[in-house]
């Protein structure tokens, strides 16, 4: 690690302090999920700036303040991109939220994106979890605890995370016609197969040859025509298990835009909260207490709450 | 009291043998009356017995060994081990390498071997749930015939099973394109330490809340013990292309597969092994391996078309590398014979020694060939003979120090040389483990990879799961950072090692 890029975590540590409540500021792109952050949190923001893309390694060294945009068009010089959403605002937001891409299929998860992260503790210490390599048991899984956890259990400050090479073909396929379950059923590893309850669109991703043959294969279950990509989807997400989508039109009023094998529904109605109740909840409160006992990191935001 | 029917009349004969009794007897009695009394043994041939797993670690006596059938069962345990003030530790088919389920101040053992029915298999939601004693390569085998499978595929996998690869967060050759356990593991049902039963994750993508279920993962017992598990299953894929690669140096496979990733190209799995353990394999199994200072086995799986362009691109880059040799298996029989060699490795090395001591470690991919160049270096100075075959497209060492346990003085030997080879690993931007855990093996290493403050958040998240220290104790975290009612735990207890 360069003498710089510590004085950005110990700069970012010393601005968030070990006293009063704080927030974190990225781009605003989800900012009230799991809850606006309660009035009066000092607002902070993490160090910017992708500090080292190993391509044969297949990592990233990047600053949470770093945009996703300018992540993954720093990646793609290499021929490569990573899980994070095309749109979300910071690196560390999107963490933080824990929204996969539309294209989840092909990119993989967040959560499993995340090899190390260093954050800035309730208690103003820069913390690591997690090691630099594609593969590690060294130690408790810090990363996966901390997607997803709104900043409530520590700030992100830098992190490495796991890239993936492009595809060296891709293509946007939609169809009014097709059972998207049965098209589902019938891709290897298609990039995403999603459904607005009528409308289909297929991302095929691979070999040029593949490609093609998939996008032939599929015309037996129905017609196609070449679409520029994904659907424009709300700003919710709800999520069912891949087997319940079928029911979701009489489930989810408004609009809504399921991804089928993934069981997430980009809606523009909110979700139902959902409650952490008997031994879980207590769970959640102990680790809370554990990494901020005196609860000053984004106070009122609650990781699972909605959008 | 349980039901006693014919197994009753089995354990009152053991009990003719004066069994139960001794300084647990109320213990045993608590136990043996939640589940039923010829499922607790507290013989203590068969107590010394769990001293070991598959590791050089030996533990000490064991406690009471509990063999329960249900969530239920296990919860009863927990909590009786609690009012008694034992610790628990799980064990499942004892093939662990870095000691994690060896006893330390004798706890009660919570055996998984009876919990190992596949509970549902669910092709819309493709997952299957499985009871944690279910066997790695049983699962699979079951989901064959659906055109499914479980990815991770650990060396093990005839014998361990589901629930220690979720400990352990287990790996194996075809993770590197499929990534490990914690990938796989969708929900949990998990008995706390405390004795709460609760759903860690979901079979929906987002269950709310923190990644509880990704923070259990990878916890080696000490976080509580899964009773029951929701794993994704991973299609079949409809093409496959193994090849078989000869280098005369190390280097050159080494090489071949940093610049494999370089070039775009994520295989199923990249393995290699060098020319000792080659020679050993060969004429173990007859796999059909060259006599070369290493080879490289590489597969492709995906597509029809990427899958043979892959393949071709994956041997030009050998050849550019001094690949003396390139062979693509022909047929799923000739396939089935490359990977039954890379399987069998570590059986065939007792050909060579008697015993092994197998290392895992991780470093940079564009490290490996001189941090290989460093192992050789390190068994020659201690003069041991050290053999490596390993996940290289992960960067995943694996060297084995082989050894005579008779030869006085052997084991110092081996543990400095295995100390020096994780300070290498280290020292090239590396890791701890890779895939085996660190158990009691490697958690006084933890230091040389986090700090004390990482340490101390380390020890937070497992104080949520388990603010008693009742699981496991003296596993991972060193004991500085520990929990502070172990004291007993401090150092690894004298005779640990061999």
């Amino acid at each position: 690690m360069t003498a710089r890029a510590v004085a950005a975590l110990d700069d970012f540590a010393a601005e968030v302090g070990t006293v009063g409540t704080v927030a974190v500021e990225g781009c605003r792109t989800r900012w009230s999920a799991g809850g606006p952050p309660e009035p009066g949190a000092r607002l902070v923001r993490a160090p910017e700036g992708v500090l080292e893309h190993r391509p044969e390694e297949m990592t990233v060294r990047v600053r949470a303040g770093t945009a996703v945009a300018e992540l993954h068009s720093a990646l793609a010089e290499k021929g490569q991109r990573s899980a994070l959403p095309e749109r979300g605002g910071t690196v560390g937001g999107a963490l933080a939220v824990g929204e996969d891409d539309l294209s989840v299929l092909g990119r993989g998860r967040v959560r499993d994106a995340l090899l190390q992260v260093r954050y800035v503790s309730a208690d103003g210490r820069v913390v690591t979890g997690g090691g630099p390599t594609v593969k590690n048991v060294s130690g408790f899984d810090l990363p996966r605890l901390f997607v997803g956890s709104l900043g409530t259990l520590g700030l992100i400050g830098e992190v490495i995370l796991r890239t993936n090479p492009i595809p060296p073909a891709s293509e946007w396929l939609s169809s009014p016609d097709a059972d998207p379950f049965a098209v589902a059923a019938s891709l290897h590893k298609p990039g995403a197969v999603l459904w607005d309850g009528v409308r289909t669109w297929v991302q095929l991703e691979g070999h040029a040859d593949d490609v093609g043959a998939q996008a032939r294969a599929l015309e037996t279950l129905g017609s196609w025509e070449p679409a520029s990509g994904p659907p424009e989807v709300g700003p919710h997400r709800w999520s069912l298990r891949p087997g319940e989508l079928r029911g979701v039109p009489d489930r989810i009023a408004g609009d809504w835009v399921a991804s089928i094998g993934v069981g997430t529904v980009f809606a523009s109605e909110a979700p139902p909260l959902r409650s952490l109740a008997g031994g879980l909840g207590r769970l959640a409160k102990r680790m809370k207490a554990e990494f901020d006992p005196t609860g000053r990191l984004n106070p009122g935001r609650h990781p699972g709450g909605g959008i | 009291m349980a039901t006693v029917g014919r197994r009753g009349s089995l354990f009152r004969l053991r009990r003719a043998g004066g069994t139960p009794v001794g300084p647990d007897g109320a213990l045993v009695a608590a136990l043996a009356g939640a589940l039923s009394p010829d499922r607790v043994r507290n013989d203590s041939a068969e107590r010394s017995l769990l001293a070991r797993d598959a590791s050089v670690f030996k533990g000490g006596l064991s406690g009471p060994i509990c063999f329960p059938t249900s969530t239920a069962e296990v919860q009863a345990i927990m909590r009786i081990s609690l009012a008694y003030g034992r610790a628990v530790v799980p064990r499942g088919a004892g093939t662990g390498l870095a000691g994690g389920a060896i006893p330390l101040g004798a706890p009660v053992v919570v055996s998984t071997t009876k919990m190992n029915r596949i509970l549902e298999v669910d092709l819309d939601d493709r997952v299957a749930w499985v009871e944690p004693g279910v066997v790695n390569l049983d699962l699979s085998n079951h989901l064959r015939p659906l055109g499914f499978h479980f990815a991770p595929d650990p060396s093990s996998q005839q014998a361990c099973t589901i629930g220690g690869n979720v400990a352990n967060n287990s790996g194996g050759p075809h993770c590197l394109a499929y990534g490990v356990t914690s990938h796989h593991v969708v929900a949990l049902d998990v008995v706390l330490p405390d004795g709460d039963v609760v759903t860690l994750g979901g079979v929906d993508p987002e269950p709310g809340g923190y990644d509880l279920r990704g923070a259990f993962v990878g916890g080696e017992g000490t976080l509580g013990i899964a009773t029951r598990i929701a794993v994704r299953i991973t299609p079949n894929p409809p093409a496959v292309r193994t090849l078989l690669l000869a280098f005369d140096s190390i280097e050159g496979a080494a090489t071949t597969v940093s610049d494999v990733i370089a070039a775009g190209i994520v295989p199923a799995a990249m393995e290699v092994m060098d020319r000792l353990i080659t020679r050993a394999v060969e004429n173990f199994v007859h796999a059909g391996y060259p006599d070369a200072a290493a080879v490289l086995l590489a597969e492709v799986d995906g597509m029809e078309a990427g899958t043979a362009i892959d393949a071709e691109r994956i041997a030009a880059i050998g050849r550019a590398n001094g690949a003396i040799s390139v062979r693509v298996a022909a047929d799923d029989e000739e396939r089935a014979r490359l990977w039954k060699g890379r399987k069998t490795a570590f059986g065939a090395v007792a050909q060579i020694a008697p015993s092994y001591y197998l290392h895992d470690t991780v470093v940079p991919r564009s490290a490996l060939a001189s941090v290989l160049r460093s192992v050789y270096a390190i068994g020659e100075a201690h003069q041991l003979t050290i053999v490596n075959v390993f996940h290289a497209g992960d960067g995943n060492l694996h060297p084995l120090i082989l050894f005579d346990p008779l030869e006085p003085g052997v084991l110092e030997r081996v543990h400095a040389a295995g100390a020096e080879i994780v300070a290498a690993s280290l020292d090239a931007g590396g890791v701890l483990s890779g895939e085996h855990g660190i158990g009691v093996e490697k958690r006084d290493y933890m230091h040389l990879m986090f700090g004390p403050d990482d340490l101390d958040h380390q020890n937070r998240l497992r104080r949520a799961f388990d603010p008693m220290c009742r699981a496991n104790p003296g596993k991972v975290i060193p004991s500085s950072h520990s929990c502070a009612d172990i004291q007993a735990l401090r150092s690894v207890p004298t005779g640990v090692w061999g």
